[in-house]
């Protein structure tokens, strides 16, 4: 065997053991139990989550902004490392793509479970208003979901080539990845347009996914309440969704690696990177942090204290606190030093960033929202407060279930870490056999 | 440009003759009091947008017809709907807020027009505050709608498409005094379920009704009784006339008695303001200071109900 088809074998998507089939039942039962509920939710109306006319949005908006948030760095990481030429990112930049892809399609799905009515969704379209954000959310979103593809993409063919030959023609996997290969040949023409393209979308998807944080935070900042009405807002976002997307990109890395026993190609010198790019992140959305809590805490208008008061001391402190040291100040602590960005502990770290990072969202949709400018008065007392309903419980874990079903998916049938480049770098690149041929 | 246009119109205004409050002498009819002097014919007296009185023969003047082209989307031509609230006769006797709910079949848990109990500060003085849609002429809510479904009219008011909206809640996000609710719930309207028929007042011509699952609602400014030259609900279900309801092109507003007063001059008088004009929302609702009260606050307090706005048949 040569050392080309050793790498290939090593690197071809592998069937799942037990363990890989029964995560992916799971995911699907926890999918089809938030499909269910979803249903439920139509027919009975949003009555069934714990939302009302104070808190108007809830979970279902905090997961979408983590959504989005965690797309972003899969793309930008990815874009980023590819023009700056940084040969480390080679076997993380797909795993980066298929997160940041998973995560925009289920951002797009997520957003419309929270809308009042969905049949009507194609109003959004016919009645399109371009001073709505959420008109611009909507452009930004499908224009992010097809970069992402693309970004995806591109690479994958000379990939897909390599792996239409491992499959009988008839098959239906050797059908798929034939009919996505593209008739890739391998000419020189091909490599240049192939090479071009990529540079395309990987110049294109930067704009793409600064405009597409900012969008998201200016939901939230063009109207007048307190604790959004923000101009940090935008830049807040996009240091968050960096924080949350290398954080994401580590967890799944770290995991893949132990399953497909992948050490000898994703090692401890990527992670001591990822590690950095971690604590980088950090340090900038701690920056933002500041400027977002303590500045209002210094002027102090009475609303502003009132809202700040329940996040630092009140109802949302021990939330607010968790999110802060344990997604903030902990991670800048442990990965400042190189033994903190050890696999192990970067993993630990990065879980705990992706959790914190959820809730992080949760802490900037709900509690302004109890902070009206009129006290809230002349509804039941339930309405003063709020926590997901089961409902939401049920429908948020699906989505969140179904962007890890779509990466395991995608995990199972495409090499994870690309082979042809991999084989290139290495300098091992079977002559006869390859694509180049 | 926008103080030229209003000046012109107020010129024009200026020209055209006014019967009462809701129709307009035509411009014709101006012409030719202006253009010959009539005698030995009857005359009546009108008031010109300015407040004088004059003399014009009867048959010079005739009623234009008041409701033509009406567009849902664009309202009632040259009207411009405002509304005086004086604090200081508010004891929160909640007619208003009764009268509101009946009417429009509110079955949600959250009124369209609800009495707040206010205090800026424990050393300054508690008032009651009547709140409903302010009718902005920036309307936040409008300017982030995805849809056009909730829309400005030329007669000042703010209207929601509920055939059209999608749900989203960005508006209600959006508007600074919270008077928007949600229908998170099947409606299940008084007369929907009586299985009588729609109110004649509820049809197309009006938005809003009846209230549809999964989107939006708030206080219309009752164009169904602005339509029979009516005011709406809560001025005339008010004991106390704490509401004035009118037309900002006239400079005019009338009480739930009855009482026409000019606008500019009320507002000059008592001090008029806007609720969180810093904003910029240019809100179409004046209130007037909470000074010099016909009732103790404390009299009110025996209605108070910090968590009902609806009160639900038992």
């Amino acid at each position: 065997m040569s050392k080309y088809d050793e790498l290939v074998e090593e690197l071809a998507p592998r069937k799942f053991n037990k363990t890989g089939q029964i995560w992916t039942v799971f995911l699907i039962i926890v999918v089809v139990i938030g499909i269910i509920a979803y249903i439920d939710q139509i027919i009975k109306g949003q009555v069934v989550t714990d939302m009302r006319d104070y808190v108007l949005w809830g979970v279902y908006i905090s997961n979408f902004v983590f959504f989005v948030a965690i797309s972003f760095v899969g793309s930008l990481t990815a874009a980023v490392l590819r023009l700056t030429n940084k040969t480390w990112r080679t076997p993380l930049v797909r795993i980066a793509e298929i997160i940041a892809f998973a995560a925009i399609i289920m951002a797009g799905i997520t957003i419309i479970l929270d809308m009042g009515r969905p049949d009507r969704l194609y109003n959004l379209f016919i009645h399109a208003r371009l001073q709505s954000p959420i008109t611009w959310d909507v452009v930004i979103i499908t224009t992010y979901i097809a970069i992402s593809a693309l970004i995806l993409y591109f690479p994958l063919l000379p990939d897909l080539a390599i792996l239409k030959k491992r499959y009988d023609e008839n098959s239906i996997l050797g059908k798929l990845y034939r009919w996505f290969a593209f008739n890739w040949s391998g000419s020189e023409k091909q490599w240049l347009i192939q090479k071009k393209s990529i540079q395309i979308v990987a110049i294109l998807i930067i704009p793409v996914a600064l405009i597409l944080q900012t969008v998201d935070a200016w939901l939230f900042s063009t109207t007048f309440r307190i604790g959004w009405d923000s101009t940090n807002l935008g830049p807040y976002f996009i240091a968050g969704a960096m924080v949350v997307g290398v954080g994401g990109l580590i967890s799944v890395t770290y995991i893949l690696r132990k399953y497909y026993k992948l050490e000898k190609y994703i090692t401890e010198l990527h992670f001591d990177k990822l590690g950095q790019l971690l604590v980088f992140a950090c340090l900038i959305y701690l920056y933002f942090n500041i400027n977002e809590y303590l500045l209002p805490a210094f002027t102090a208008p009475k609303a502003e204290t009132a809202h700040l008061n329940e996040l630092f001391f009140g109802h949302y402190a021990y939330l607010f606190w968790f999110v802060t040291v344990g997604g903030l100040i902990l991670p800048i602590i442990v990965l400042i030093f190189p033994k903190g960005r050890k696999p192990l502990p970067l993993f630990l770290i990065a879980i705990l960033v992706v959790i914190t990072s959820w809730w992080k969202r949760y802490l900037i949709v709900v509690p302004a929202l109890l902070h009206p400018f009129l006290p809230i008065q002349g509804v039941p007392e339930s309405w003063h407060s709020y926590f997901p309903s089961l409902h939401e419980w049920a429908i948020v874990s699906g989505t969140l279930a179904a962007a890890l079903l779509i990466i395991t998916i995608l995990v199972r049938y495409l090499p994870i870490i690309p082979i042809h480049r991999t084989a290139e770098e290495q300098g091992i690149l079977d002559t006869e056999n390859s694509t180049k041929s | 440009m926008k103080d030229d246009n209003k000046k012109s119109r107020r010129n024009f205004l200026g020209l055209g003759l006014k019967l009462g409050v809701a129709t307009a002498a035509g411009g014709l009819a101006a012409a030719k009091v202006m253009g010959e002097s009539h005698s030995d014919e009857e005359m009546v007296e009108l008031m010109t947008t300015d407040g004088t009185l004059v003399q014009v023969p009867a048959e010079d003047v005739m009623e234009m017809p008041a409701k033509k082209d009406y567009n849902v989307r664009e309202g009632y031509a040259n009207r411009k709907f405002v509304m005086v609230i004086d604090l200081a006769k508010c004891r929160n006797a909640l007619k208003c807020q009764d009268s509101c709910n009946k009417n429009h079949y509110i079955t949600g848990d959250n009124a369209w027009l609800k009495i707040y109990k206010m205090q800026e500060d424990k050393d300054t003085a508690p008032y009651w505050m009547p709140m409903l849609c302010q009718h902005c002429d920036q309307p936040a809510c409008v300017t982030v709608c995805p849809v056009d479904a909730t829309f400005k009219r030329r007669d000042g008011i703010v209207s929601i498409d509920n055939e059209r909206c999608i749900g989203c809640r960005f508006c209600m996000a959006a508007c600074p005094y919270s008077t928007r609710v949600f229908n998170w719930s099947e409606p299940n309207q008084a007369f929907l379920m009586d299985g009588a028929t729609h109110p004649a007042e509820h049809n197309a011509d009006h938005t809003g009704h009846p209230s549809v699952k999964g989107t939006v609602d708030k206080c219309d400014f009752c164009p169904h009784m602005i339509d029979m030259g009516e005011m709406p609900h809560c001025v005339t279900s008010c004991p106390n006339d704490v509401f004035y309801f009118g037309d900002k092109y006239e400079d005019t507003v009338t009480n739930g008695s009855g009482q026409s007063v000019r606008l500019s001059k009320l507002l000059e008088d008592k001090a008029g303001y806007r609720l969180m004009d810093g904003l910029g929302t240019q809100p179409s609702v004046y209130y007037l200071p909470p000074v010099e009260r016909t009732d103790a606050f404390e009299d009110g307090l025996e209605n108070y109900n910090e968590f009902e706005s609806v009160p639900k048949p038992e």
